[in-house]
């Protein structure tokens, strides 16, 4: 089993057409024959889009007539931060289930709209702000380096693109492998926090184990951690390693990721790695040591 | 992005926000200006920098007295002489560093009889994912000590952007601050305004500390300090007209240039990285291994040779960085691009401190053979930890 995403599903691209849509619709297409059924351009309807490897992909006017002619079930974005928020709303209103927003840069009050768009559909965002998820020898939906994974039991979600990265490539090197790997994206306001994939991961049979990784700003880990300690008491637990980056960021800057920022006294590292080993999760003092931590907590 | 409160007021003033009449001040000229616009009797003298704590802030040079940031007026030849004490000399607050910040800029400001002082901020609270009013009768302190001390005086109001702010909601906003009579009904135009301000300027920050009752009982925003979200900027060309670039580092200004995330830090090592997750926790290794970062650098997802080498040139502007660690994990970036980045940036620069680079991912052991053809002095990683230890024992060890 795998979170989110298998072989099963069928991704149309908004913003197909595009440098940076083109470059990795033709990575997931080469990425275990990834389902990518079509893009979306609002003056290119009727026109196709050729693949690196001859593949065909129609292009529709939008979201909602793309999924009509295929049937997709997930829509990934990599349209430019000012029309990006636009886009959302419209796999939203195509009723897409699964809309993973790839762009970085999106106004913050951009979100605020489209998050309480978001809260009355039936719609699951992932991101902004986010390298999206893949499932390994199945489906990659975004731009995480498929060659790192192995099929596997680790379940691993981050608000860090890169961090993903180490926790999926040393898991593999150790041999865990992985079942799902989401990067929820490190904007402040976002559609998807760690809840929402750990409740899935503590869901997942196949999921034996979980790496999660945050970052300063916010309480997001917080939150996850008494969500975890609940999910204990009713005798719901799976062993994780932790990671918390920012320990020695300077309060009220903005560490590059929109959300990694402490401020108002709120989101610094100290108090989210305390909340984690509350919670029972191993917080590895270094983010070279994941997958060797993960062994370690395995072996008991 | 920061602006000055005086420029904060002007563009609040915009909205109808009850803001006192002032003049901002460039040169001493702008001075007769002043005081031939405000009737006084009364002024404020304001200097006017990025930075909170400036009443009870202090001056380096001793020419601008022992007097703090923020000083009364009582006659038009009193507000000339704070003028001269002030302006271009370094003012020292708690948010400041040492060396304290230059006050090019002063703002005079009529003034204000206090009756009592409010605090009321909007930001986007993350948990609801809204804009959320913060309101608290604490006015004039530190809002962080408030809740921590006393959290049952704030009152945290998220609104609902598909609503706005509701009479309910302003009411519970004049409550909070104990507002009546004039002041009441002054409150509930302003928080209307105040939001739409938020909103329609694409704010990330919007703090009045203090917003003030008057003793005629009217409200008045007699400090505001405003930031914008950077993501932003590009539907406000009025907004960025009012950025202030000498209030920024002169790095992190060419950094923003080559649309690298760059942010100055006092340590020793310098760090180059991919991702902002992975930069961070790399200055977060170096200290774990007893050194201290020079700087967070996040050259992003798509550098490339040239983006590379001008992050190089940047670090090595800090007179502070003793050696320089590369840390790639290339998921789109290729290795071998970063590596013929590093070698055209260390032969630009003529690097003269250690330099440990630590690549993985796309094309690495293409990257390590360049790397090691190079001829140059470059000392190889593995992953992260040993990256860390190489470049801490190199710098220890120089």
């Amino acid at each position: 089993m795998s979170i989110l995403i298998d072989s099963n599903t069928k991704v149309i691209v908004q913003g197909l057409t595009g440098k940076t849509g083109s470059f990795h619709t033709n990575q997931a297409l080469d990425y275990f024959g990834t389902q990518m059924v079509a893009g979306t351009h609002p003056r290119k309807a009727g026109e196709s889009w050729t693949a690196d490897n001859g593949a065909q992909l129609p292009i529709y006017a939008n979201a909602a007539d793309a999924k009509d002619a295929t049937g997709a079930n997930a829509s990934v974005i990599y349209v430019p931060p000012a029309g990006a928020a636009a886009a959302i709303e419209e796999a939203i209103d195509a009723e897409i289930p699964l809309i993973v927003c790839i762009t970085e840069g999106v106004p913050v009050l951009d979100m605020v709209r489209v998050k309480a768009k978001l809260d009355k559909s039936n719609s699951r965002l992932i991101g902004p702000n986010c390298p999206g998820l893949l499932t390994p020898e199945q489906c990659k939906i975004g731009i995480m380096p498929g060659k790192i994974f192995k099929k596997g039991s680790v379940g691993v979600v981050s608000r860090s693109g890169t961090l993903t990265y180490e926790a999926v490539y040393q898991t593999s090197v150790e041999g865990l492998g992985q079942t799902s790997a989401v990067g929820i994206g490190g904007d402040p306001v976002k559609g998807t926090e760690f809840i929402d994939v750990l409740e899935m991961f503590l869901a997942d049979d196949e999921t034996e184990s979980i790496v999660m990784i945050g970052e300063i700003g916010g309480s997001a880990e917080e939150e996850a951690a008494q969500f975890l300690i609940d999910e204990a008491k009713k005798g719901r637990k799976k062993p994780m390693v932790g990671f918390i980056a920012g320990r020695t960021a300077p309060k009220g800057r903005t560490m590059g990721h929109a959300g990694a920022i402490v401020s108002g006294g709120k989101g610094d590292a100290e108090s989210k790695i305390a909340a984690m080993e509350a919670a029972g999760i191993r917080v590895s003092p270094s983010p070279a040591r994941l997958g060797t931590t993960m062994v370690e907590v395995l072996k008991g | 992005m920061n602006i000055h409160e005086y420029q904060a007021k002007a563009v609040l003033k915009e909205f109808g926000a009850p803001v006192a009449d002032g003049v901002p001040i460039l040169t001493l000229d702008d001075v007769q200006t002043a005081v031939d616009t405000l009737p006084g009797p009364l002024w404020v003298v304001k200097s006017q920098i990025h930075a909170g704590g400036r009443g009870k802030g202090k001056f380096i040079e001793a020419e601008a007295g022992e007097k703090g940031g923020v000083r009364l007026a009582f006659s038009k030849e009193e507000v000339m002489a704070h003028a001269k004490a002030m302006l271009g000399n370094h003012l020292v607050t708690a948010q400041t560093s040492a060396e304290g910040k230059q006050v090019n800029r002063l703002y005079v400001e009529d003034g204000a009889d206090i009756a009592t002082e409010l605090y009321l901020s909007l930001l986007v609270d993350r948990e609801t994912g809204r804009p959320a009013f913060v309101a608290s009768t604490e006015g004039g302190m530190n809002i962080e000590e408030v809740a921590h001390d006393t959290p049952d005086k704030i009152l945290t109001l998220p609104i609902d952007p598909e609503e706005g702010v509701t009479e309910a909601a302003a009411a519970q906003l004049c409550d909070a601050l104990a507002l009546d009579g004039a002041a009441r009904e002054d409150g509930m135009n302003l928080f209307p305004i105040l939001y739409k301000a938020f909103v329609e300027k694409d704010m990330s920050m919007l703090e009045i500390n203090p917003l003030i009752v008057m003793e005629d009982g009217h409200l008045r925003v007699l400090d505001a300090k405003v930031s914008f979200d950077g993501n932003a900027l590009f539907r406000h060309p009025d907004i960025m007209e009012l950025r202030d670039t000498t209030e920024e580092d002169e790095k992190e200004i060419e950094a923003s240039e080559w649309d690298l995330a760059y942010i100055a830090l006092d340590g020793t090592i310098g760090c180059m990285v991919n991702g902002a997750g992975l930069a961070m926790a790399t200055m977060d290794i170096i200290k774990l291994y007893g050194e201290e970062p020079a700087n967070f650098c996040d050259v992003g997802g798509g550098a490339d040779a040239e983006k590379v080498a001008a992050a190089f040139k940047i670090i090595m502007k800090d007179p502070n960085v003793k050696g320089i660690l590369v840390n790639i994990f290339g998921g789109i970036m290729k290795c071998d691009v970063i590596a013929e980045g590093v070698i055209q940036a260390v032969k630009e620069t003529s690097l003269a401190v250690p330099l440990v680079v630590r690549l993985e991912g796309t094309n690495v052991e293409k990257g390590k053979e360049i790397l090691a053809q190079s001829g140059m002095n470059i000392i190889p990683a593995d992953d992260l930890d040993d990256a860390a230890q190489k470049i801490v024992a190199a710098v220890k060890g120089a």
